[in-house]
């Protein structure tokens, strides 16, 4: 069982004059649009509640002006939230004062940006250093340990370079390595792959889930893209016009949307690549293991369903990493699944 | 009621001269209040500014020539430059204008490290409080279009004729490029870069020293070469006020219509003028070369 990291809680934002007066308003009922139109002030974020779990990569997804953005920034407080708490390994960040709320800053989290935001008048190492020399944390160590994520990400010899130098995936390479090199728990990713052309968005996915699998930090990721927030996202919360449609496992959001928008969102998705044997199988009940194949839960099913098509088995087992056989998928229930 | 449409109501000339004899009259008692007490505050520069002149000019001119040769060098790092100095400086020496010229490069070197020392750090003030800009962007109004003979009479009334009124008068005229350019390199840099030195939990100061005021520092650049350029541009006006250089000849000129002598003297200020403009921007554009996206 995973512990809470991050709990974000009945949290609003509301951009404007005269925010308070505004929250009242939203609070009765009166919608985005209508704030907007009557009030003058932008709903950012409505009445959000969203539970973090350590060493989990939490995606949260939607289109521009959804307020993911916003919604991220209120993590480590880039943002004032209008109302509502946000709750890290217990402690609540909207009480820090400026100096607990730096030091949180500096030890807890790091982040990185969807336009690098790299310093164009340092070299790689001094921008993979940033957060440590913001720290004084001394040169020797704060270099070699740079370096070691430097080399990490794919970027050894380019220490001495400018970002200028740089292509746009090597520029977020950095940016990655001076979030690592930081070392928080938490790693803040706002668009961070956005900007990128599509093979190398790939190559820092694959990256990043590497990292992930060795490093086991709490990840909030922020995308708008659907393809990329079923790749990485261990759980995925869409947003819409700063309200919270949906939060589940991809597989959940796969195959029982909630709302239109998450609907039409999700009906192009190619869904064997996305969903594993685990999420769809049934529970065991004296099936027949005559003709039977076996799968491994974490098998997504584009692994398996061309032998499922040759071998024409009578039905599929489902075994966990242990090799106990913990449900059945058939293939009546397979084509079901594949064919919507 | 046609006097009233034709002619402006204005005060009564009794009025208007209590009011300006008033004015002067108190201004008066001021200066001799405090004078003595703000001369002495620029006693220190003023020490500054006499040695440096006396160094300039007592100095064995071929050092000096080199001296400046290799600043200019350093500087620009341009053979086509230096050389150009070179000839520039021979003509000015040969004409006989050294001396004033010395004069000339003292007092805008003491007023260009003056106006960096004091328009940076109001710069930074008004990029950082919305309310500093609101007081300083009209007093810097003030200070660009008042014609310079009109604040020229209170700081005579105040500290006399000399050199000090005379740096006074060229650092209120040359200081504004070089706040305004300060406020507006903080305020360009890229909100984004901003964010990520909060996000990495940076302080006030280090966000200032390590990322606005490095990344302001081009625009900063063209506020010091411009502040240069104002400064050489009110020698003249300031050898009124009794500063040596190259003013004061062109002011004998003016006076007594001797063209040549003129035109010398404005042509040595010009020359000044040419080659600070091309060492300071080809320094500027050398300290931001890595950012201009050329693959070395």
């Amino acid at each position: 069982m995973s512990e809470i990291k991050i709990q974000i809680k009945n949290l609003y934002k509301i951009f404007g004059k005269n925010p308070k007066s505004a929250l009242e308003k939203v609070k009765d009922g009166v919608n985005k649009d209508e704030l907007l139109e009557k009030h003058n002030h932008v709903l950012g974020l409505k009445d959000i509640s969203l539970d973090i779990k350590e060493k989990s990569i939490q995606v949260v997804m939607g289109l521009s002006g959804s307020g993911k953005s916003t919604l991220i920034r209120h993590i480590n407080r880039l943002i004032e939230p209008t109302d509502g708490s946000v709750v890290v390994d217990g402690e609540d960040v909207l009480k820090m004062n400026d100096e607990s709320l730096r030091n949180f800053r500096r030890t807890k989290t790091a982040m990185v940006f969807q336009r690098f935001a790299l310093l164009p008048h340092k070299t790689v190492l001094e921008n993979t250093q940033f957060g440590l020399h913001i720290q004084n944390i001394d040169e020797k160590e704060s270099n070699t340990r740079a370096r070691r994520w430097i080399d990490r990400v794919g970027l050894s010899g380019y220490e001495e370079k400018y970002p200028q130098h740089l292509s746009g995936g090597m520029q977020q390479r950095v940016g990655l390595a001076r979030a690592l090199t930081n070392d928080g728990e938490i790693l803040l990713m706002d668009e961070a792959f956005s900007a990128l052309d599509p093979l190398i968005r790939k190559d820092m996915q694959d990256i990043l889930l590497e990292l992930q699998d060795e490093l086991h930090k709490t990840v909030v990721f922020i995308t708008h893209d659907l393809d990329e927030a079923l790749k990485i996202g261990d759980r995925i919360a869409i947003l819409k016009d700063g309200i919270m449609d949906q939060e589940g496992i991809p597989a959940d959001i796969l195959l029982s949307p909630k709302t239109q928008y998450v609907k039409d969102f999700v009906e192009d998705v190619n869904r064997a690549r996305v969903i594993k044997a685990k999420h769809i199988m049934s529970k065991l009940n004296g099936q027949d293991r005559d003709n039977a194949m076996f799968v491994d839960q974490d098998d997504f099913i584009d692994r398996f369903i061309d032998k499922v098509i040759s071998d024409k088995p009578s039905c599929l087992i489902v075994k966990n990493k242990n090799n106990d056989e913990i449900g059945y998928l058939s293939s009546k229930r397979l084509s079901e699944i594949l064919k919507r | 009621m046609e006097d009233f449409l034709s002619e402006f109501p204005e005060l009564s000339r009794e009025t208007l001269r209590f009011i300006k004899k008033g004015f002067d009259a108190s201004y008066r008692a001021f200066s001799r209040e405090y004078g003595d007490a703000i001369e002495a505050v620029f006693d220190p520069v003023l020490y500054f500014l006499v040695w440096f002149e006396k160094l300039l000019q007592n100095s064995p001119w071929p050092i000096v020539l080199i001296c400046f040769l290799a600043v200019i060098y350093f500087g620009s790092r341009k053979i086509s430059v230096t050389i150009g100095s070179l000839f520039a400086f021979l003509l000015i020496g040969i004409f006989g204008m050294w001396e004033d010229t010395m004069s000339t490069v003292s007092i805008i070197g003491v007023c260009t490290m003056l106006s960096i020392g004091i328009g940076i750090p109001v710069g930074v003030l008004m990029a950082k409080s919305e309310r500093a800009q609101r007081i300083c962007t009209p007093i810097l109004d003030v200070m660009q279009t008042m014609p310079s003979f009109v604040y020229l009479i209170p700081v005579v009334m105040l500290l006399g004729i000399g050199k000090i009124p005379g740096l006074l008068a060229v650092v209120i005229y040359a200081i504004p490029p070089i706040i305004r350019l300060t406020n507006l390199g903080i305020r360009e840099v890229d909100k984004e870069v901003l964010e990520a030195a909060d996000a990495f939990g940076a302080n006030p100061r280090q966000k200032l020293f390590q990322v606005q005021l490095p990344l302001a520092l081009p625009t900063i650049f063209a506020g010091i070469n411009q502040t240069i350029m104002m400064a050489l541009a009110m020698v003249v006006i300031a050898s009124m006020i009794g500063v040596k250089g190259l003013g004061q000849p062109v002011l004998k000129a003016i006076t007594n219509q001797y063209f040549a002598m003129g035109l010398f003297n404005g042509l040595a200020i010009v020359a000044l003028a040419i080659i600070f403009d091309r060492v300071s921007q080809s320094f500027g554009h050398r300290i931001q070369q890595h950012r201009s996206g050329s693959r070395e």
